[in-house]
């Protein structure tokens, strides 16, 4: 059996580290046997959960960074993303799929990591910023059919 | 892949075809300038073809809604064609289903304007 790998990697605030968090999280994901879906909707979660951190959290900064960090083995990926913005509350994100809200340009990231991961957390991280934790299991019987939650 | 469009006419509808991935940045960047370039030349009937368009965040599908609601302001419309499956799975994620006109033949999406 595969062990337990981790990799935390500190990020600068630039698009490129979005697409370079997209790639990781792939290959370590096609490394440890996930699925070509599952590996698909690794890749949009850790990219929409960066895109937030990068442009809603730090502002594209180049004084501020993203903490990024993937721990993954033959159950479970989980890939962490963490900003030194000001940080927010999920609850107050407009809805994007209420009528008054559908044809906003923006504002479908979360909705997009909710669907494909098996759980998100979001929390405030100390001392700044806004922390991101989403686990996606290889298989249902390793927990895949669990709800999403949030804390 | 970065994002590469060319544009056809066909029976004064404006094809753009579409290649390669739609994310933030120059991508949704082109998109953006496309469509606007085209609504300020008078075009009212365009019609976006993702059949090579493989991948698209959340900022893609935003530009696409931006585009369509662009062209609906200026009494223009904007159209999907040859949506892939990948992409088909976003815009039902997110109900931007209920929003465009979508298309998997090319006749049939002309004639409908």
């Amino acid at each position: 059996m595969q062990e337990v790998r981790e990799l935390h990697l500190e990020l600068g605030s630039t698009l490129d580290s979005a697409d370079a968090a997209e790639l990781i999280v792939q290959r370590l994901a096609e490394e440890y046997g996930f699925s070509a879906e599952q590996i698909e909707h690794l890749g949009m979660a850790a990219r929409e959960s960066m895109v937030n951190a990068i442009v809603h959290g730090n502002a594209y900064s180049k004084e501020k960074h993203v903490r990024f960090s993937v721990v993954v083995g033959p159950e479970k990926i989980t890939v962490t993303v963490r900003d030194e913005g000001l940080g927010f509350s999920p609850t107050e994100v407009p809805d994007p799929l209420s009528r008054e809200n559908i044809l906003r340009g923006s504002g479908r990231g979360l909705l997009l990591i909710r669907a494909f991961v098996d759980h998100v957390e979001i929390h405030p991280a100390e001392p700044v910023g806004t922390e991101v934790v989403m686990v996606k299991f290889s298989s249902p019987q390793a927990g895949g059919q669990s709800e999403h939650k949030e804390e | 892949m970065s994002l590469s469009t060319s544009i056809r006419e066909v029976s004064g509808v404006v094809i753009v075809d579409l290649s390669g991935r739609i994310t933030l940045g120059e991508a949704s960047g082109k998109l953006r300038d496309t469509v606007r370039d085209l609504l300020a030349k008078g075009n009212k009937k365009i019609l976006l073809n993702l059949g090579d368009c493989t991948y698209i965040d959340s900022s893609g599908l935003g530009e696409l809604v931006s585009s369509y609601t662009t062209a609906a302001n200026q009494g223009a419309k904007v159209k999907l064609l040859n949506v892939q499956k990948k992409v088909d799975d976003l815009l039902q994620i997110t109900k931007l289903y209920t929003v465009f006109d979508s298309y998997t033949d090319e006749s049939e999406a002309v004639a409908s304007y």
